[in-house]
Parts: structure tokens; C-alpha cells; sequence
């Protein structure tokens, strides 16, 4: 079983989102969906000062198997992108939860958050798969 | 359920992560399949290919019989284990499969040939054998592990005992050799030197094991498909299939058209596609960002044509690909990929040798 912090929310779509607590979120895909892609080589992040919408594809995530779409979980700008990732995409893997974050958000409206999963009901998604 | 080899629970083990590959239960990787990769790059992989099939071919015709089924010429093999990539043909020259075949004399002959067209291939060779006095028998009481990588001769050095190494000790690529129980010819599909070992199923997992012991990297079907790729090598259903010629495949150089009295299957069609001219299998390198993947369409000055193996190598940092395209070709084509088309360089299939990049 993989591994689900409970201090984050979740997408279906598995990404999660962690409230920093002054109205910015980081963003990352799960330790579940990074072992479904394998191994990671390139992550095409979206740029700073982007206008994001819920739901939109704003990054992709290419593995050895798949090119895989990321979504915007939440409404905002972005205000940070992990650049690192471009020279070690493999941290997604090794580090999903950690230095494997992808982009951070300033939100347009906070309570979005509760819109989202939390770890137990993420797990249940994952599980009826 | 699928079929397991000898070693299925030894990946278990090992921590593979196990898929179905046509009906056998195979690792995928044990981890990483990129560090796998790396692995027979720079030092050495093994991994279990007990799921392909081996057929020996005997009797006093199995000469004439090859020279027949296969579009390579096996009266080109002289000296005793000799090996030769070859292919097996229907009537319209579209490829059965793709095979190695190994000379123990002109009465013996050794064919190793894909797991996924198993059933189709015994039923061929079955149904041409039958016009010859052969017997062809399917020895799948053997085992087969691939160990490749640039320090192979030092790792099998340690699984060996001096006698067994010392016949094989300087062996040339693509020659094979029975040392007691074991067959062991310097084959593979990475572009690495390496052996592979064929070994009685019931001694399988101990030697492999001692590779594991000796520090050896078990290496899944991930790897072996990137490594394959950089190598331009060719994998069975992808990059050809019986709808494909040999020339359309970049396998022309495996097809003996000399002499011209050999009659084999295929032969008539594939020398009028010749004649007609064919598309051509080429190798595709895109610098930028992403993965060329198979099944994406290729625009080219000469038409379109089709990826038919793509992946991100390891190797280089960025992907490459096999495309089949029309003859007239040029040095550089687009790739649509994600609704984008992006520019990439056309180059002879065959992007990494021994470590090295030949781009």
C-alpha cells in the first residue's frame, strides 16, 4: 500500500495540495500515481504568475510509459515552481511528498481546500480502481 | 494466471514488479527500470528471458530445411556454433518472426525465436518441416538469462569455475558454445557486449542467484526495451509484423538474396518490392522536451509515415524512435505529439553501442 499523508488533501485525480496556512498551497502528485507512471523523465511545469482555473491541465508529467496530465486542484496564481525538477525529475519519484513538489499557489479562495479529499476517502478512490 | 518461468518467485523476491508480457508472468522492473538501464550501460544487467522459445532443428535435410524457412542463409554458417539474425517468412513476405540460429553442424541447428508468436511459429516450422527429413523439438525444459553490460566477462568470471569459463574466454560475438550443462553464445538485444546462457530449468535459479551475489543488476522488461531502442534493435509486433516485409523494417541486410537459386519462403514478393521500391524503417532523435511514443504520425518531404517504437533514453537525455517512412525521406521530419508538431532529426535506426552514443 502506498504511502497517504494525512495532513494532505487530495484530487482524484491524484494530486495533493498542502495549505502552507497563508492562503498559498503546494502542489504535488501522489506517491500512488508516481509509482503508476514509473520512472519520471521530464515534468513540464506551468510558469510563474499563470492564472489557473480547478480543473484545468496545467502540467504534465512524462514517464518511460505515459505523458500524463496534471490538473489545477484549486483556483489561483502561481507563485512558485520547483525548478530542480528539471535537471532531476526522479525526485518525483523518490520524493513525492518532498523536494518532488511541483508548483505553489496563492488561491483565490482559501475554502476551496475543503472541495478536495482527505486521505482516508483518497485511499478509498484509489482502492476502487 | 499466466505461464511462469523457473524464476518467477526469485523476481518476487528480488522485488519486481510483475506484468503480463503474452501470457507469461514477467518483472517489469525491480525498482527503477532507468537505473536497471544504467546498469548494463556501465557495468551488468541480467535478466530472465525463459519466456522465449528454443527449437532444435536435426536431421540429415535440417540444412536444406533452414535454407528454406528463412530469409537469411544458414549455408553461410561454417564453423561450429556460428549465429545468425534471421527471419521466418510467410508467402507474402510479411515476417513471422525475427530469430537467432545457431550452427552445430549441417545436419543441427539451434533457433531461439520471440515468446509472443510461439504458438504460430511451432505451427509454421511444423507445417514446413513436414516436407523434409527433420525433427524439430522445443526444448522447453531449458531456462535463458541474458547477463549484458561492459563487465559481464568479470561477472560471469565469478559464477563460473576455470574450466567452464576457459571455452568461452575470448569468444567471438555471435558464437555460441555447449559448456556441460549450459549452452552459452555472446548474443543479446542491448548493444552491450554479453552472453546469453541457456541453462536446464532446474539450475536456473541457482545461477542466477550467484549473479545476484556477484552484484549483478536484475533487470526487467523496461530496460530491456529502452536498451533495445538505443541499440536499434527491433522488437516483434512493433517495429514488424506479418503484414511488414524485411525491407520495410530495416532487416534487409538479414535477407540472403544470394544466391539466386535459393529458393525461400517469401523470396518472390520481397524481389518485387525491391523492384517497386518500399518504405524504410528510420530512427527519429528530438532534442526538446518529451517523449516520441509509438503510433505517433510523422510528416516527412517525402509523406507520412508512423513511430513505431519511441522512447526517452536514458543514454542521451532525451527521446529517440523508430519510424517506417516513406524511401524519400530527409534529414528531418515533425512528429506530432500532444496536438504540437515538433521538429526532429532523421538518422539511421541504431542511437547507443557499447555505452557510447553514434548519433
Amino acid at each position: 500500500m502506498s504511502n497517504i499523508p494525512a495532513d494532505l488533501k487530495y484530487a482524484s485525480t491524484h494530486e495533493w495540495v498542502r495549505d502552507e496556512g497563508d492562503g498559498t498551497f503546494t502542489i504535488g502528485i501522489s506517491e500512488h500515481a508516481q509509482e503508476l507512471l514509473g520512472d519520471m523523465v521530464f515534468v513540464e511545469l506551468p510558469d510563474v504568475g499563470d492564472e489557473i482555473a480547478t480543473g484545468d491541465d496545467i502540467a504534465v508529467a512524462e514517464s518511460v510509459k505515459a505523458a500524463s496530465d496534471i490538473y489545477a486542484p484549486m483556483t489561483g496564481e502561481v507563485i512558485a515552481i520547483n525548478e530542480d525538477l528539471e535537471d532531476a525529475p526522479e525526485t518525483v519519484n523518490n520524493d513525492p511528498y518532498g523536494d518532488g513538489w511541483l508548483f505553489r499557489i496563492k488561491a483565490e479562495d482559501s475554502s476551496e481546500l475543503k472541495n478536495l479529499l482527505d486521505a482516508d476517502a483518497y485511499e478509498a478512490s484509489i482502492d476502487e480502481d | 494466471m499466466g505461464s511462469k518461468t523457473p524464476l518467477y518467485e526469485a523476481h518476487v523476491k528480488a522485488g519486481a514488479k510483475m506484468v503480463d508480457f503474452h501470457g507469461w508472468d514477467m518483472p517489469l522492473n525491480y525498482g527503477s527500470q532507468i537505473e536497471e538501464h544504467h546498469a548494463v550501460r556501465r557495468d551488468c544487467g541480467v535478466f530472465d528471458v525463459s519466456h522465449m522459445t528454443i527449437v532444435d532443428v536435426k536431421g540429415p535435410q535440417a540444412q536444406a530445411f533452414l535454407r528454406y524457412l528463412l530469409a537469411n542463409d544458414v549455408a553461410k554458417l561454417k564453423t561450429e556454433g556460428k549465429a545468425q539474425y534471421t527471419s521466418m517468412l510467410n508467402e507474402n513476405g510479411g515476417v513471422i518472426d525475427d530469430l537467432i540460429v545457431y550452427h552445430f553442424s549441417d545436419t543441427s541447428y539451434r533457433m531461439v525465436v520471440n515468446s509472443a508468436t510461439r504458438d504460430r511459429d511451432l505451427a509454421w516450422i511444423e507445417k514446413v518441416a513436414a516436407k523434409f527429413d527433420v525433427t524439430t523439438k522445443e526444448r522447453d525444459d531449458m531456462g535463458m538469462l541474458a547477463l549484458q553490460g561492459p563487465k559481464t566477462a568479470e561477472k560471469i568470471q565469478q559464477v563460473l569455475t576455470a574450466e567452464q569459463y576457459a571455452p568461452i574466454d575470448g569468444m567471438k560475438p555471435f558464437v555460441g558454445k555447449e559448456v556441460g550443462s549450459y549452452f552459452i553464445a555472446t548474443t543479446g538485444y542491448t548493444g552491450e557486449k554479453g552472453y546469453e546462457i541457456v541453462v536446464p530449468s532446474e539450475q536456473l535459479e541457482a545461477l542466477w542467484d550467484e549473479l545476484l551475489k556477484a552484484d549483478v543488476a536484475p533487470c526487467g522488461l523496461g530496460a530491456r526495451d529502452t536498451l533495445r531502442l538505443e541499440a536499434g534493435m527491433n522488437l516483434y509486433g512493433q517495429d514488424m509484423d506479418e503484414e511488414i516485409t524485411p525491407l520495410e523494417a530495416n532487416m534487409g541486410w538479414s535477407v540472403a538474396f544470394e544466391p539466386a537459386e535459393r529458393d525461400f519462403i517469401g523470396r518472390k514478393t520481397l524481389e518485387q518490392k525491391k523492384a517497386d521500391g518500399h518504405d524504410k524503417l528510420v530512427g527519429l532523435v528530438m532534442e526538446e522536451k518529451g517523449v516520441l511514443r509509438h503510433g505517433q504520425k510523422v510528416t516527412t518531404e517525402g509523406g507520412e509515415g508512423i513511430i513505431t517504437s519511441g522512447t526517452f533514453s536514458p543514454t542521451l537525455g532525451f527521446s529517440v524512435a523508430m519510424a517506417r517512412v516513406p524511401s524519400s525521406v530527409g534529414d528531418t521530419a515533425e512528429v506530432e505529439m500532444r496536438k504540437k508538431q515538433m521538429p526532429v532529426k532523421v538518422v539511421k535506426p541504431g542511437f547507443v553501442r557499447n555505452g557510447q552514443s553514434v548519433l
